[in-house]
């Protein structure tokens, strides 16, 4: 298969902040998500990844807008339909059948006054193409299943209220629930922020379980570049709703050629080997109404220049790889960015003995 | 070092009385702070690191134990002397959108404290005071802050300001409870960068509770780290040996959760053993024995769930663990060893410890 199931042409999305006034949250973006893959979207707080997320399954809240660019999917049968044209029933059919989101905040996302039994009924009812009948036993014998592949007890889940789960549980239950209708595409929005290291440690485990399992496309927006070297083939990272470097984990996490992503990077506490002096990036990310001329990244960055500030950067192309794998960075002096991950000497050699000692001990 | 520290709390147990009947959050700790070093509590959520620190900031009265400060137990404090203390103690919160009252200006959040206790004369000096303070925490120009509302500022300055107004009353003692933790990971580096300048400028001991044991690890290289479960310290030791050479499976368990930002090396880390629940148990009802047994990879019957295991000495620091304390007393384990092998595939061998 060689058509993306999902493509991103040109996408554009603002908030209506006044009776005319309006910001741009994310604009320009270009996107080839093929079959299988797990693509990681990067970034600060407000860079706009998660109204980008949002935008990708049409469900931003009233004051966000679609201003441009299109939405094509490869539906199951083969088909492939544009997002923006569909109609408010073609739409809802097309959620969670084919596309399915988790949403941020496992602690909030289930309604608190409905059992967690109820909230597959309601999913399956309402989304499923509408030929089968979704009767009580049915409905559990899905949930069942469902939750057995998340490693929890159906008989002590099903029947609970969501206040009376963990955390860890609610997450389990919440990425069950996402898979319920075999979507092909599934988009989670910050799946580990604020569950415990060793929950979300196991966490990424069961993804990895699930991803081998169904084979799901993943879409994953996460601030915590760890998370993303663990789950992610393909990273995206976005700054001031664009995205400003592409390329596969590989490309990203040993080589970044764009200094914002370096600088990401290098802002990640190790706690393996020795301790590093970090640095931090200097100042903050820019507001949405007033955003810097020409490179967003400007004022932030060491190695801006005269240049910088005059017109936008488009991505260049720095590595031609297939299947939207190449390595794109849209910075003017990404030749100049040498990244050298601080205190852990060379990537390569280290880990090797860490880790044997790691499996040896734990 | 005869020198007094700081804090000391000795003890520590506070037990909470729920419907379900009383609940020991915090099972008699027993830790140390002294001026200019920082001791990071490290745990997950639950186990009773924030009931802790509000006992040792004074904010509730622990049930039995003591908490003293520079040698003085709270409760045979004063007015004057704890007057003193709650000024020498401030206190970061962990949520920097909660923290700040909405409705004060920076400026009016940063003097209420100075003006409460007096240490301020007249608006100017006021101001003045208020914009050296911003200056501290790096919120440059301060005339640009001082007249803000907390929500005009962002997630990051909002918590400077946090720390800001906890420098005010000159503090000996800074209890950080997860402060870092809504931070993005850029602004969550120049804030501990920050900490980290103060402490040294200042020679202001921490209390810094965190549950990223990267974060312990870089904010507190040149101090030390207690690990806690359940109420209880289960590793407790400088941080470089803790960090570089844990001994506890608990603590062992945590690093290695830390996920890195290195494709090869998650990679490798996907093999790594993993416990044998994830879920933590109720503090309503305890296992017996070492309370990390349901979740421990070196679980041994027998071992591990009868008695609960002290803390010990064990390669420079103090480790809570029948299974270590055991490996550690080679004549007994002599014997021990055959009674084990009985059970075939649960005995482990343990790698002898690298120092």
């Amino acid at each position: 298969m060689t058509d993306p199931i999902l493509s991103v042409r040109d996408l554009s999305i603002a908030y209506r902040t006044g009776r005319k006034e309006s910001v741009t949250a994310v604009s320009g973006i270009d996107l080839d998500l093929y079959e299988g893959q797990s693509l990681a979207l990067v970034g600060e707080s407000g860079c706009g990844k998660t109204t980008l997320g949002l935008g990708l399954l049409r469900l931003l809240p009233g004051l966000g807008e679609i201003t441009s660019g299109s939405l094509t999917y490869r539906l199951k049968d083969g088909s492939t339909a544009d997002l923006l044209k569909m109609k408010p029933e073609q739409l809802r059919r097309f959620r969670w059948a084919e596309a399915a989101m988790v949403f941020q905040g496992a602690m909030n996302a289930f309604n608190p006054v409905i059992k967690i039994i109820d909230h597959f009924a309601d999913t399956l009812r309402d989304h499923s193409d509408g030929k089968k009948q979704w009767t009580k036993a049915a409905v559990e014998a899905r949930a069942g299943e469902l939750l057995e592949t998340v490693r929890l007890d159906p008989d002590r889940v099903l029947q609970s209220y969501p206040h009376e789960l963990s955390g860890g549980m609610k997450q389990r239950a919440l990425i069950a629930l996402a898979i319920a209708l075999d979507p092909q595409v599934l988009v989670l929005d910050e799946p580990t922020t604020a569950l415990d290291l060793l929950t979300q440690r196991s966490i990424v485990q069961q993804l990895h379980e699930l991803r081998k399992k169904f084979g799901f496309t993943m879409v994953f927006i996460t601030h915590d570049l760890g998370l993303a070297a663990e789950l992610a083939d393909r990273v995206a990272t976005m700054y001031a709703g664009r995205i400003i470097e592409t390329g596969s984990a590989r490309d990203i996490f040993y080589e970044p050629k764009h200094p914002y992503t370096a600088g990401l990077i290098n802002a990640v506490m190790p706690v393996k080997g020795e301790r590093p002096q970090l640095e931090s990036i200097p100042g903050y990310p820019p507001s949405l109404k007033a955003m810097p001329s020409g490179c967003a990244f400007h004022p932030r960055c060491a190695f801006a220049t005269d240049a910088c500030k005059r017109e936008r950067i488009d991505l260049d192309l720095l590595t031609e790889r297939p299947l939207g794998m190449s390595h794109t960075a849209a910075c003017l002096h990404h030749d100049q960015v040498r990244f050298q991950r601080k205190g852990t000497g060379t990537s390569t050699e280290r880990p090797a003995s860490i880790v044997e000692s790691e499996t040896a001990d734990v | 070092m005869s020198e007094t520290p700081l804090l000391k709390l000795s003890g520590l147990e506070q037990v909470f009385d729920t419907r379900k009947g009383p609940v020991a959050a915090v099972g008699g700790v027993d830790l140390e702070i002294k001026a200019g070093k920082v001791l990071c509590l490290v745990g997950e959520s639950g186990c009773g690191k924030t009931t802790t620190a509000r006992a040792a900031a004074g904010i509730t009265r622990p049930t039995s134990g003591a908490v003293e400060f520079r040698g003085k137990p709270l409760t045979a404090m004063n007015a004057a002397e704890r007057t003193e203390y709650r000024r020498s103690v401030q206190y970061i919160h962990q949520d920097p959108y909660a923290a700040l009252n909405p409705t004060r200006t920076v400026y009016s959040t940063l003097t209420a404290g100075l003006k409460r206790h007096g240490l301020v004369k007249g608006r100017t000096e006021a101001r003045a005071k208020a914009a050296e303070l911003l200056r501290l925490v790096d919120l440059t120009p301060p005339e640009s802050y001082l007249d803000s509302y907390p929500h005009q500022l962002s997630g990051g300055q909002r918590q400077r300001v946090n720390v800001a107004r906890s420098l005010a009353m000159d503090p000996k003692l800074l209890i950080c409870d997860e402060s870092t933790s809504m931070l993005d990971v850029s602004i969550r580096v120049s804030l501990l960068n920050t900490l980290g300048r103060l402490r040294d400028e200042l020679d202001v001991g921490f209390l810094f509770i965190t549950h990223d044991l990267a974060v312990a690890k870089y904010f507190a290289w040149d101090g030390e780290i207690a690990v806690m479960y359940l109420g209880k310290v289960v590793e407790h030791g400088p941080t470089p040996e803790v960090i570089g050479n844990p001994q506890h499976p608990y603590t062992k368990a945590l690093i290695g959760a830390v996920c890195e930002p290195d494709p090869d090396l998650a990679k490798a880390n996907r093999s790594a053993e993993q416990l044998r629940s994830a879920e933590i148990p109720s503090l309503h009802d305890l296992p017996a024995g070492c309370a990390f047994h349901p979740r421990c990879p070196a679980f041994e019957p027998g071992v591990c769930d009868g008695e609960r295991p002290l803390l010990q000495l064990a390669s420079r620091r103090n480790v809570a663990c029948h299974v270590v304390a055991r490996d550690r007393a080679p004549a007994a384990a002599d014997d021990r060893t055959l009674t084990f092998d009985a059970v075939p595939g649960l005995r482990r061998p343990e790698p002898e410890s690298a120092i």
